[in-house]
């Protein structure tokens, strides 16, 4: 009996493992109007709080965030700016794997992390007119009609 | 005759008035804080403009037409100022090391523990990863264990100074990441470490 109940309880017991995993950073900075919209829900984007992969972050006339990521890359975005998490995997151990943003309107500064130390490749930004690839380090993005 | 060429003039100035730029994307590599300034690849339809040198820029009017030039310093801060002033306290590393097959500091370490306290203290939301490390004497079981108690040793010491345990993440890393490599069973006391990265 013991042997077959075992990997059932450990398949049960690692699902909110997996879910928490997704986890990819933190704001760290917040000012005026900044939220974090998650499955069609919006919440206000307080201090501490988890951003995950397919979250998208937008600000308000009055509004800027920071980020930090856990793989050390920082991403703070300006006024009226939307941002989305695409995608983001990290390997603590191995430090591989791949983080992609699309910053789809407004103005964002980089600072890359562990992941595009690791691999050139493993860091891509978007925007709706280009693709940015990291080799490393502080960039900065604007990006939308410039009458916004 | 002249009504004609009123009129292409006026449509002139239409064309030329829907050719005004539909975006005014601006791409900007800037000086790395460690001296090191990276690289940056811009493609847009299939143009594409490598950006190496500090305040290389790209301006991309539209899709497809990517052009290279340069910025100030002050135009990037013009540009991007509270997206700059929003970005995160750069995350910081300490290394502390320890006597050898104890979790216990060395006289020297000690010391740096206060300044890691500081770092913690001013930093919104911080996390703290704690990873520790042997150098090769020992089996590697052993020394998975021995790294494992340096690094959940020095969570404790950050509790009991007042860091909330949730903020602190820990891993054991054993003698696989040697800062200075050495055949096995040597003793090396600059392996003998944990790094706290504070966030």
């Amino acid at each position: 009996m013991y042997p077959r109940i075992l990997p059932l309880t450990v398949l049960v017991l690692s699902l909110p493992a997996l879910v928490a995993a997704q986890e990819a950073g933190h704001i760290k900075v917040s000012r005026g109007a900044v939220q974090i919209e998650r499955a069609g829900q919006k919440a206000v984007a307080t201090v501490g709080a988890a951003i995950q992969a397919g979250d998208l972050v937008t600000t308000g006339a009055d509004g800027s965030v920071g980020i930090t990521f856990l793989d050390n890359s920082l991403l703070s975005a300006g006024p009226n700016s939307v941002l989305a998490i695409d995608r983001f995997a990290f390997d603590s151990t191995t430090h591989q794997g791949s983080f992609e943003s699309s910053l789809k309107r407004g103005t964002l500064a980089v600072v890359s992390g562990k992941l595009a130390k690791q691999s050139p490749d493993a860091m891509k930004v978007k925007t709706p007119a280009a693709v940015l690839g990291v080799r490393g380090t502080e960039f900065l993005v604007r990006t939308g009609d410039p009458k916004n | 005759m002249r009504s004609l060429a009123g009129l292409a003039a006026l449509a002139l100035v239409l064309v030329a008035g829907c050719a005004k730029p539909a975006r005014d994307d601006l791409y900007v590599l800037m000086p790395g804080q460690e001296g090191k300034t990276g690289a940056l690849s811009v493609e847009s339809g299939g143009r594409e403009a490598v950006l190496d040198q500090p305040y290389a820029a790209a301006r991309v009017k539209e899709p497809g037409r990517v052009e290279a030039g340069v910025v100030t310093p002050q135009e990037a801060q013009q540009a991007f100022g509270p997206a700059l002033a929003a970005q995160p306290d750069r995350p910081s590393s300490f290394v502390l090391y320890f006597l050898e097959a104890r979790d216990e500091l060395t006289p020297e370490s000690k010391l740096v523990v206060g300044s890691i306290l500081t770092e913690i203290a001013k930093r919104p939301a911080p996390e703290i990863v704690v990873i520790g490390h042997t150098d090769r004497v020992g089996s590697v079981p052993y020394n998975d264990a021995l790294s494992l108690r340096r690094a959940e040793r020095m969570r404790d010491e950050l509790v009991k100074a007042g860091v909330a345990a949730d903020r602190i993440s820990v891993a054991g890393r054993g003698e696989r990441e040697p800062l200075v490599p050495t055949a096995d069973e040597v003793a090396e006391p600059r392996n003998r470490r944990v790094e706290i990265n504070v966030r």
